[in-house]
């Protein structure tokens, strides 16, 4: 009898426990939030990167002009001064920088529970999970459709990052274009693995702390680096790979854009 | 009769918010010292199994059939039901994300045949994939698009898609849902940016009606305009041939002595790459055809695996009478030639298929009369009824 008395109030115990969890869901997170902002300032070196009009030069001695650069952040986590993490939620957390288009240089993340933060990651890409969701599911930057050209649609995957200029080492048969598109989410094949050029990358503030507040809203500034591209782990040729799509070669340049980013300051409150 | 009691009990008392006051009260009510303790905790996870399900569903469940608020207008589809042949085995589209409408069917059929969704509105999605040829582009090796501009490949028919798990020759496209943005965005094909075939369905007079039918209101998305698409090719299914009568045994199914010989063949010497009523396995083997031209190097461009070199999805073989030409590049004319190339074509190299090299033979033996029973049997696949089907023509 004690046994049974001892069960059922353990029973009893899980499940109200179980409903006030889920009842939990449904009600909005009396939590505490505010707002993040995360600027991309892409640069080339010490010079602001300027599309069609600045020349620069790759770690070759190659001079180049970049003429698109576009690249997908998601998966975001903001580290607490306390040592935890805020996973911003799955849904908001795809973006795509253009740097043809200001506006998605900055980008914001609502409700993140006020607190004091000290670094961050993000991936550099759209994770496999994402690449295959159900289409309904991809929408705004994720629509393969509409997210200018990001999406190889002959082999089905969303292009991380898009890099393409000029340069007079390129071929004259490309009109002297270069193009590196480089994707591959590490799909699998009868068991195997394609490449996978999903970058994760890990942002320090220094020595700074962002201060999340319902009124104030810091805003982390970094410098994405597009020489970084040409002059990380490989130093990569313009003359000798002109032309980088879905091949092994680009895991080097994943490589290098892996070390793309770096912090630079935060502002205090946008 | 006892857990149900137990299962009502618990359901009025969770339905009525008394749980978290009388859940010990309810514990003894229900379960009398008479039975053992370990039915008695069976019983108990069961039931809070079942609770946790029902208290985690509520207020989540989705409607399946929206109602569009305001203007007093409500919305109803009407549901069809995808036909699963009984030779078939499971399909492997997920219906549950798609639920098949007869108005989103008429939307994807109308989009379908559109030619607006080509840059300058000369072709449609049935230019290449026609109905009499059980929707491939017969006589033409290499599919043609736009402008006179050639393909690289044959065009694939269209059958039996809700069983296909990847498309294209090289199965490239991972899901039927996304399979069209390809044909309309490729140079050769309809070349126009998917965001402008969007942008000119939603413009055109005939959409907005079709589809508030399909989805309650008249906007044009991705996934409406591809889900409609996919509704349409879903209910391609092709499976009244002269064989699947015979192997369903329904009346017209009598196969001639020469057929049924071929079909034994067919059974010994085909079946391990065209497996099942569905006529593929859905791999891809390189069938070791000589490497043309073009140099395609098929699966290869897809995995960047070195082991996919030369390799191409098995096709189907239904209505194959009516898909000539034959390959992925459309190298052969006729049924004659596909079989001469498997019993005296076949190159070897080092992705060649096991199954064409057995024993160190090159390719499969067939006498002659064997390869006529073969072709006997395999223009028993021809489904008239399917390339007869008004409900897939152009209206």
């Amino acid at each position: 009898m004690k046994k049974t008395i001892i069960v059922g109030l353990l029973a009893s115990i899980g499940l109200g426990l179980a409903v006030f969890s889920c009842h939990t869901n449904d009600t909005p997170n009396p939590t505490i939030t505010g707002r993040m902002r995360i600027a991309f300032d892409n640069v080339a070196g010490t010079s602001d990167l300027a599309l069609n009009s600045g020349t620069y030069q790759n770690a070759v001695g190659e001079s180049f002009t970049v003429t698109k650069f576009n690249y997908f952040v998601s998966n975001i986590h903001l580290r607490k001064d306390d040592g935890s993490d805020y996973v911003v939620p799955q849904d908001s957390c795809y973006f795509l920088i253009q740097e043809e288009k200001p506006a998605s240089q900055t980008i914001t993340l609502s409700n993140v529970p006020t607190g004091n933060y000290t670094g961050m990651t993000f991936v550099v890409g759209v994770d496999s999970t994402r690449s295959l969701a159900d289409i309904s599911k991809r929408t705004g930057v994720l629509d393969p459709g509409l997210n200018d050209g990001m999406y190889w649609e002959w082999n089905s995957g969303y292009i991380f990052l898009k890099l393409e200029g000029i340069s007079n080492v390129a071929p004259a048969a490309q009109n002297n274009a270069f193009f590196y598109h480089i994707g591959g989410f590490g799909g699998g094949y009868n068991g195997k693995k394609t490449i996978n050029n999903l970058r994760t990358i890990t942002v320090p503030f220094k020595t700074d702390v962002a201060k999340v507040q319902n009124n104030a809203t810091p805003s982390i500034q970094l410098k994405t680096n597009v020489l970084s591209l040409f002059n990380g782990t490989t130093k990569l040729s313009i003359a000798q790979n002109s032309s980088v799509m879905f091949d092994p070669f680009s895991t080097n340049i994943a490589d290098n854009y892996g070390q793309m980013f770096s912090y630079d300051r935060i502002q205090a409150n946008q | 009769m006892r857990l149900k009691n137990t299962i009502l009990t618990w359901w009025r008392l969770i339905a009525g918010g008394y749980v978290k006051r009388h859940v010990l009260e309810i514990w003894r009510l229900t379960y009398p010292p008479a039975i053992s303790l370990t039915t008695r905790v069976g019983l108990g996870l069961s039931v809070l199994l079942f609770a946790v399900a029902v208290a985690c569903q509520s207020g989540k469940s989705v409607d399946p059939t929206p109602v569009t608020p305001g203007g007093g207008i409500t919305y109803q589809t009407t549901p069809v039901t995808l036909r699963k042949p009984a030779n078939f085995p499971e399909m492997a589209y997920d219906l549950t994300k798609n639920p098949l409408t007869v108005e989103g069917v008429a939307l994807g059929k109308t989009l379908f045949y559109d030619p607006l969704l080509s840059r300058d509105t000369s072709i449609s999605c049935g230019f290449c994939h026609q109905q009499f040829a059980g929707f491939g582009h017969s006589d033409h090796p290499l599919s043609h698009g736009i402008g006179g501009k050639f393909g690289t490949r044959n065009v694939p028919g269209l059958e039996n898609l809700a069983w296909g798990r990847e498309f294209f020759w090289d199965g490239g496209v991972t899901s039927l849902d996304e399979l069209p943005i390809s044909p309309i965005q490729n140079a050769v094909e309809m070349d126009l940016k998917f965001s402008e075939a969007l942008n000119r369905v939603q413009k055109n007079p005939k959409y907005p009606a079709l589809f508030n039918a399909a989805f309650g209101s008249d906007t044009v998305t991705t996934a409406r305009f591809l889900k409609a698409i996919s509704q349409f090719l879903l209910t391609l299914v092709s499976a009244d041939s002269r064989y699947d009568k015979y192997v369903r045994k329904e009346a017209g199914g009598d196969l001639s002595p020469d057929e049924l010989a071929g079909l034994t063949v067919f059974q010994q010497k085909c079946t391990t790459c065209h497996a099942t009523d569905l006529f593929t396995d859905r791999s891809y083997r390189n069938n070791g055809l000589s490497v043309g031209a073009i140099n395609d190097q098929g699966r290869h461009a897809i995995t960047l695996n070195e082991s996919d070199r030369l390799k191409f999805r098995v096709p189907s073989l239904r209505n194959v009478e009516k898909t000539f030409p034959y390959m992925h590049d459309g190298r052969f004319a006729t049924l004659d030639q596909v079989l001469n190339h498997y019993t005296s074509g076949v190159k070897d190299s080092p992705t060649l298929d096991p199954a064409l090299k057995v024993n160190g033979q090159l390719g499969i033996a067939l006498t002659d009369t064997e390869k006529k029973q073969v072709i006997a049997f395999l223009k028993t696949l021809t489904d008239d009824a399917f390339i007869s089907n008004r409900s897939f023509s152009a209206n």
